[in-house]
């Protein structure tokens, strides 16, 4: 789908060949069927899909081909255009032979379509009443097979409606590298099956229900909940990672029934994860029990699926039910007590990464410039510095995906961002680019990697120095007491591989392990940055919007537009009229301020916590302290759509509205500002992020001048520098948003509208009604000429963030052969809200296990299966132990945010064992018995 | 009535007990065309092959010489033999295989040769319990005497033979759909392009496919020179051939006669050869090269069994069996049961094959069960035109490989001849024949 030539495009390198008798044109080596498309000539077909590689199976697009031995019949999606080539779509023969292939696709397919899911967005119903003889001649007993048969925990088969096209079996080898999925049987008895035993575990299965031609593969979240001509659409991007997939968002009657991965050519290219297309279950949230109100909802899953729909004030203990006036007076009395008591600092705002930018932004605004406190923080210490992640030249997915070099120093991209591993997994296997990883466990990028490097807790900085060339780190490596984690001689090749890239080296940065302080990351990413000053970075942070939140400011040190808060200090005061004096705490340091733990510094103790979006209790790395800084704060506010144990202990819950609820823009990982569609009202009183904050300001005394989303976007663009020139217009103009900061002549070619309904099922017969809602027009034009406005009056516009600050790294202890150092890496499915609110989702999610190599388990004479007690100085639990030979000596793994097996016990082991200030945290292990 | 004193090319040890072991074989002359072939120059091999016009027995009957001269040059390149005979009523390469398995292996190394291939796979039909063990017990016996493997009889020419046995699939006999099974895959033959093995086939590497005849006949070939074998026969169908003769003869069975100077009648009628119909009945029909062809009636008795003859009357000769349906042949349950194979073996993978067989079958086992309809018999014309469009001989297709194209032949053939035969099934609502 890279093409973008308009039809009829007689660039002078292409092919030359007839079309119907017409002159047409075709790029060198492109394949008929792509070729007639562009030339205004579709020729039907099932099995052919864009991104798969072509297999010529159904025969639906055959076409007349001159060739020697006269004009023959050839699959038009296996046949590249070449000159002179005389193509024939329409001739009788083409005709019968199209007839022909529908007639025989119908001959034992069930024809159900009444019932079918598929029926009125089926390529079969369509192309049939297209192209097919109109009535069969079949009058046998057709095939039978037991129906449905589930292949995967998500995904059903329904054997009879197979029209064995090979779209699902080839995403799976192809796309997803899982061939768990393929032909069994032969002739009219062929099926799609899995082998035995063997269910088609995948992240990505959702895929394959959506390239399905007709209803053979159901998903179980949409599976007969609703017909597609009942469907209402708007297009939209997935914020359930920061990938920014671009999704269209489909719902009936309010309900979100389904998300399909709409082909944008820069970011996910037609694929969704199945976490991303599924966790609408949890917006929806559980049906609500007659007479439940919010406050009595019971905890556990039920509580993280409910929505909540009314504000509510702590009263004698209680959360109670208020209206929104009385609700954002006591929000803005805590505050203000807060901040009477111990100045401006007193009050610290952690979240936001679920906001839209333009929440993000009011939020932001509220806290640096009507609060006062600096001590604002959308991650939850399971990033990086947020001056680090702005200032580091940015790569973009494509620059990434192209580089000749990827350096991965992050965690297991197939769990955190499930389609950056299909991107650089396709770009790994077809030899374009060399992955280098280090990361503390084998992840599923280590079998496509060039050199993967074990890297113990804490090693990270000394193995970017030794790859960028640093010998005696290389040397350092060596001491360990365990032995060096990764070998010499692949320390040595990584080193080779990364001097070899120039400037095509890109470093993907994220958080190998949660249990490894951000700040011996930063390091490492600083030395590289440093070493190799042509190579670019992908922040490879999580969470939804969090680079929005980061770029509009939600975090210590920065003003919106990725200025520091020092730079931006003149521009933001002329503009906001106000900016803190100086820079706040983290969100780990927030935390342990409220608990006591720090001194309190130059400006105080902070006493009050806005919980935006978040749930500082079950979000959080290190448990123990968040409940005793959220048990010692004095004020809480929880803005958030979902009862957790951050509103247990809040004073004031303000109920928010979530993803697919309200309109806005977000900003991915390579800094890609797209739109969000609203497709829902939100339920009950909820209300979007930013009016929660204009109104709370408001509450404040400080009036915003905000009357509308269009009126927050016009002032980002406005005033946050690398914002300035993206505006309505320019946002608008593809589908694809706008990567920030606007270069007009980077941006490029944006990918084309759909024209082949097959590659984008659902969205195409959507779109007939007409397009989307244009987001925030309706409430307030904002500036439509393209043009960046004049800032205000006075000081200039600030510099962006650039050349990295060096990060203050904790200290590194010792290492000590009696403890083990603990790895904590994400998995997709976790104890998190949007899976854990997910019905369908929240059963996938593994039990915490704790991995060590064989021979750390045999010296305490522990083999799987085992009990084994971790202890760290935090805390302890009692986990099954599991042997993995992939786990380097002296080293533990318990993944992050799993709950152990069993009803008792934490809903996120790792959290009890981390200590999110230390620079790593050692454990030890003992048998149970 | 005239049987030539053509030379037994492939078949003359096949009289013996022991006709499959190497004491046998050795006794006969075994190994010294590959000795000669070890003393000429690869390209003098090839030449002599090519001279020979040998063409190829599996099926297609593509000149041997003109293959080998098309592989690509490549570093690496392999030689496959095709031993998955599963085309019904066909049972020569059987015996071959059983029958003298080193003669196949002296065969593949000459071949090997002269195409610098060192390794080769001998893909054997899964079937084959017998012939398996038979060809790598040879293989094995070779090795130790030092034709196959390295340094062959000193010469300095290495070559790896590998015996694969199939898993019971008609459709990998077509050679791509080999080449997938070999390497492992399940047995889709491939799209073309590329359309040729020599340029893109096992492992993507080029690669000759040769059947097991063809690779038997050249330890003669070398021995006795490509001219000699170009003297019998005529035209370009050179040399002798395997014919498998079924059906309704007193002696079915697999015969070895001069191409083109032999007719269908001779093979069918000669005392020493099938020795006549069954019964004294007349020949109905007669299925001239595998379930594959169309059939001929009587009037084609005297064909002579050459490759373009038989081609130019509207069948082929395939894959050298011969099925004789005489006079108490029900044409209906035939057409039904050829049907019914191939519907069982389509592999499944492009629709118009997949599907339309399995209709055919359907109607046909309509008609000879009683339920049939006049119209049928367009539809079933009509389908088989969806599947080979115009029913033109040679066949044009709908589908990926040459399967699809042989489903009509037998329907086709059928009808046109025994029309009358079709309706008075249908109009008695019953087989006739009971």
């Amino acid at each position: 789908m890279a093409e973008t030539a308009a039809p009829h495009d007689d660039a002078p390198s292409g092919v030359g060949f007839t079309l119907d008798g017409r002159p047409a044109t075709a790029e060198p080596g492109e394949l008929l069927i792509s070729a007639a498309e562009r030339n205004g000539t579709y020729i039907p077909r099932f099995c052919y899909h864009p991104r798969l590689e072509p297999v010529g199976m159904c025969r639906m697009c055959l076409v007349e081909v001159s060739g020697p031995r006269g004009a023959t019949l050839q699959p038009a999606c296996f046949i590249a255009a070449q000159e002179g080539m005389e193509v024939v779509t329409d001739s009788e023969k083409v005709k019968k032979a199209q007839d022909g292939v529908l007639e025989f696709l119908l001959v034992n397919h069930p024809l159900d379509c009444p019932v079918c899911d598929k029926g009125g967005e089926c390529p079969l119903q369509d192309q049939t009443l297209a192209y097919g003889p109109g009535e069969s001649r079949f009058v046998e007993e057709k095939r039978h097979f037991a129906k449905p048969v589930p292949i995967s925990e998500l995904v059903l088969l329904d054997r009879e409606r197979c029209i064995q096209c090979a779209r699902c079996t080839r995403f799976a080898e192809e796309v997803a590298g899982e061939a768990q999925i393929d032909f069994a049987g032969r002739g009219e008895r062929v099926e799609v099956a899995t082998f035995p035993g063997e269910p088609f575990s995948s992240y990505f299965s959702g895929n394959t229900v959506q390239i399905c031609p007709v209803g053979a593969l159901t998903a179980t979240p949409y599976r007969f909940t609703a017909r597609p001509w009942d469907l209402d659409q708007v297009e939209s991007t997935c914020t359930t990672c920061s990938f920014g997939c671009r999704v269209a968002v489909q719902s009936s009657a309010n309900r979100l029934t389904r998300l399909l991965g709409i082909d944008a050519d820069p970011v996910n290219q037609g694929w969704l994860c199945d976490k991303g297309r599924f966790t609408f279950e949890s917006v929806n949230g559980a049906e609500p029990a007659a007479g439940a109100d919010g406050a009595a909802v019971a905890s556990g899953t039920a509580r993280s699926a409910a929505r909540l729909t009314e504000p509510m004030v702590r009263k004698g203990g209680e959360l109670v039910p208020v209206g929104w006036n009385e609700a954002l007076a006591a929000a803005a009395e805590g505050l203000s007590a807060a901040r009477r008591h111990g100045g401006p600092g007193a009050v610290a705002l952690l979240g936001g990464a679920r906001c839209t930018n333009e929440g993000a932004y009011a939020w932001a605004k509220l806290a640096k410039a009507v609060l006062g406190t600096d001590s604002v923080d959308a991650q939850l210490a399971d990033g990086l510095p947020a001056d680090l992640v702005l200032s580091l030249p940015r790569a973009t997915l494509d620059e990434t995906c192209s580089a000749r070099v990827v350096v991965l120093l992050t965690g297991d991209v197939r769990e955190e961002l499930p389609v950056l591993f299909l991107r650089l997994r396709r770009a790994a296997l077809d030899k374009t680019t060399s992955l280098v990883e280090v990361t503390p466990v084998p992840t599923s990028l280590t079998r496509y990697a060039a050199v993967s490097l074990a890297a113990r807790p804490g090693d990270a900085p000394a193995i970017a120095r030794a790859i960028a060339g640093d010998a005696a780190a290389a040397g350092a490596l060596a001491n360990h007491p365990e032995g060096p984690a990764c070998h010499p001689d692949d320390l040595a090749r990584a080193k080779g591989i990364v001097g070899s890239g120039g400037d095509g080296v890109v470093v993907v940065v994220g958080r190998p392990s949660l249990a490894e302080h951000e700040g011996v990351v930063a390091e490492a990413a600083l030395a590289l940055a440093e070493a190799l000053p042509a190579a670019r970075f992908l922040p490879a942070l999580r969470r939804g919007n969090v680079h929005g939140a980061l770029d509009m400011g939600l975090a210590p040190g920065v003003l919106p537009g990725r200025v520091s808060l020092a730079d931006g200090a003149a521009w933001f005061t002329a503009g906001w009229g106000s900016v803190p004096a100086t820079r706040g705490r983290g969100a780990a340091e927030v935390l342990a301020s409220l608990a006591g733990d720090d001194p309190a510094g130059a400006d105080g103790r902070v006493r009050a916590l806005i919980a935006l979006g978040a749930d500082v209790v079950g979000d959080f790395c290190d448990q123990d302290l968040a409940e005793r800084a959220l048990g010692a704060a004095d004020f809480v506010v929880a803005v958030t759509g979902h009862l957790s144990a951050t509103t247990d202990r809040a004073d004031v819950v303000l109920p928010a509205a979530v993803a697919h609820e309200r309109p806005g823009t977000t900003t991915n990982l390579e800094g890609r500002v797209t739109r969000l569609g609203q497709k829902l009202v939100p339920p009950g009183l909820a209300w979007p992020d930013w009016m929660i904050a204009t109104e709370l300001a408001g509450e404040l005394g400080a009036d915003f001048k905000v009357d509308g989303l269009g009126d927050l976007a016009e002032e980002i663009e406005r005033l946050a520098p690398a914002y300035a020139g993206l505006t309505p217009a320019v946002l608008d103009a593809g589908r694809d948003g706008v990567v920030a900061p606007y270069d007009a002549a980077r941006t490029g070619a944006r990918t084309p509208e759909p024209i082949d309904p097959m590659a984008l099922p659902g969205v195409e017969s959507a779109e007939r009604q007409g397009a989307p809602p244009r987001v925030g027009s309706a409430e307030a034009p904002a500036a439509e000429d393209g043009r960046p406005h004049d800032g205000p009056p006075g000081p200039p516009r600030p510099p962006l963030l650039s050349a990295p600050a060096p990060a203050a790294a904790p200290h590194l202890p010792p290492v000590d052969s009696y403890s083990l150092r603990l790895v904590s890496t994400r998995r997709l499915y976790d104890a998190g809200g949007a899976v854990s609110g997910s019905p369908s989702l929240a059963p996938l999610a593994p039990a915490a296990t704790v991995r060590a190599n064989p021979y750390d388990l045999d010296r305490l004479g522990v083999s799987t299966g085992d009990r084994v007690r971790v202890r760290s100085a935090r805390g302890a639990l009692v986990l099954a132990a599991e042997a993995d030979e992939s786990v380097a000596r002296g080293v533990v793994a318990v993944g992050f945010n799993l709950a152990p097996e069993g009803a008792e016990g934490p809903a996120n082991a790792a959290a009890v064992l981390i200590d999110a200030r230390a620079a790593v945290t050692e454990v030890r292990l003992e048998s149970v018995g | 009535m005239a049987v030539t004193d053509a030379p037994r090319i492939v078949t003359a040890r096949l009289g013996h007990d022991d006709s499959h072991t190497l004491d046998r074989f050795l006794a006969t002359g075994g190994y010294e065309g590959l000795r000669k072939a070890l003393t000429m120059t690869p390209e003098a091999v090839a030449a002599e092959v090519d001279a020979a016009s040998l063409l190829g027995r599996g099926g297609a009957g593509f000149p041997a010489g003109r293959k080998w001269s098309m592989l690509r040059k490549d570093p690496v390149t392999y030689l496959v033999v095709n031993g998955d005979e599963s085309e019904p009523a066909t049972f020569k390469d059987h015996l071959l295989l059983e029958g003298d398995p080193h003669q196949l292996i002296e065969g593949v190394v000459i071949a090997a040769y002269a195409l610098q291939v060192s390794l080769a796979f001998i893909y054997v039909r899964g079937e084959f319990a017998l012939g398996l063990e038979r060809v790598q017990a040879a293989l094995n016996e070779a090795y130790r005497h030092k034709a196959v493997g390295a340094d062959i009889f000193g010469s300095g020419f290495s070559v790896d033979v590998v015996v694969h046995p199939g898993a019971g699939a008609y459709i990998c006999g077509e050679e791509t759909a080999l080449l997938e099974a070999l390497e492992g895959k399940r047995g889709f033959p491939r799209i073309k392009p590329p359309f040729f093995p020599a340029s893109v086939g096992l492992y993507g590497q080029p690669t000759v496919v040769n059947n097991v005849e063809t690779m038997s006949n050249l330890p003669w070939i070398v021995t006795h020179g490509g001219a000699a074998f170009a003297a019998l026969g005529g035209g370009r169908s050179t040399g002798t051939r395997l014919f498998a003769l079924s059906g309704h003869v007193n002696n079915p069975g697999t015969y070895e006669v001069e191409m083109v100077k032999t007719t269908f009648r001779d093979l069918i009628y000669a005392p020493v050869l099938g020795g006549g119909v069954r019964g004294g009945r007349e020949v109905k029909a007669i299925i001239p090269g595998g379930v594959s062809a169309p059939w001929f009636g009587p009037d084609k008795l005297d064909l002579p069994l050459g490759q373009d003859e038989v081609g130019e009357a509207g069948s082929m000769l395939g894959s050298g069996a011969i099925t004789v349906m005489d006079s108490s042949t029900c044409m209906v349950r035939a057409a039904w049961r050829i049907t019914k194979f191939f519907s069982r073996e389509s592999c499944g993978q492009c629709t118009p094959c997949r599907e339309g067989s399995g209709w055919l079958e359907r109607v046909l086992f309509r008609i000879e069960h009683g339920g049939g309809r006049e119209e049928d018999l367009d539809l079933l014309l009509d389908v088989s035109d969806n599947i080979s469009p115009g029913l033109l001989w040679p066949p044009q297709q709908t589908t990926i490989c040459v399967l699809g194209p042989s489903i009509p032949s037998s329907i086709h053939s059928a009808i046109e001849m025994f029309r009358d035969e079709f309706l008075l099934h249908i109009k008695e609502g019953a087989c006739p024949h009971g």
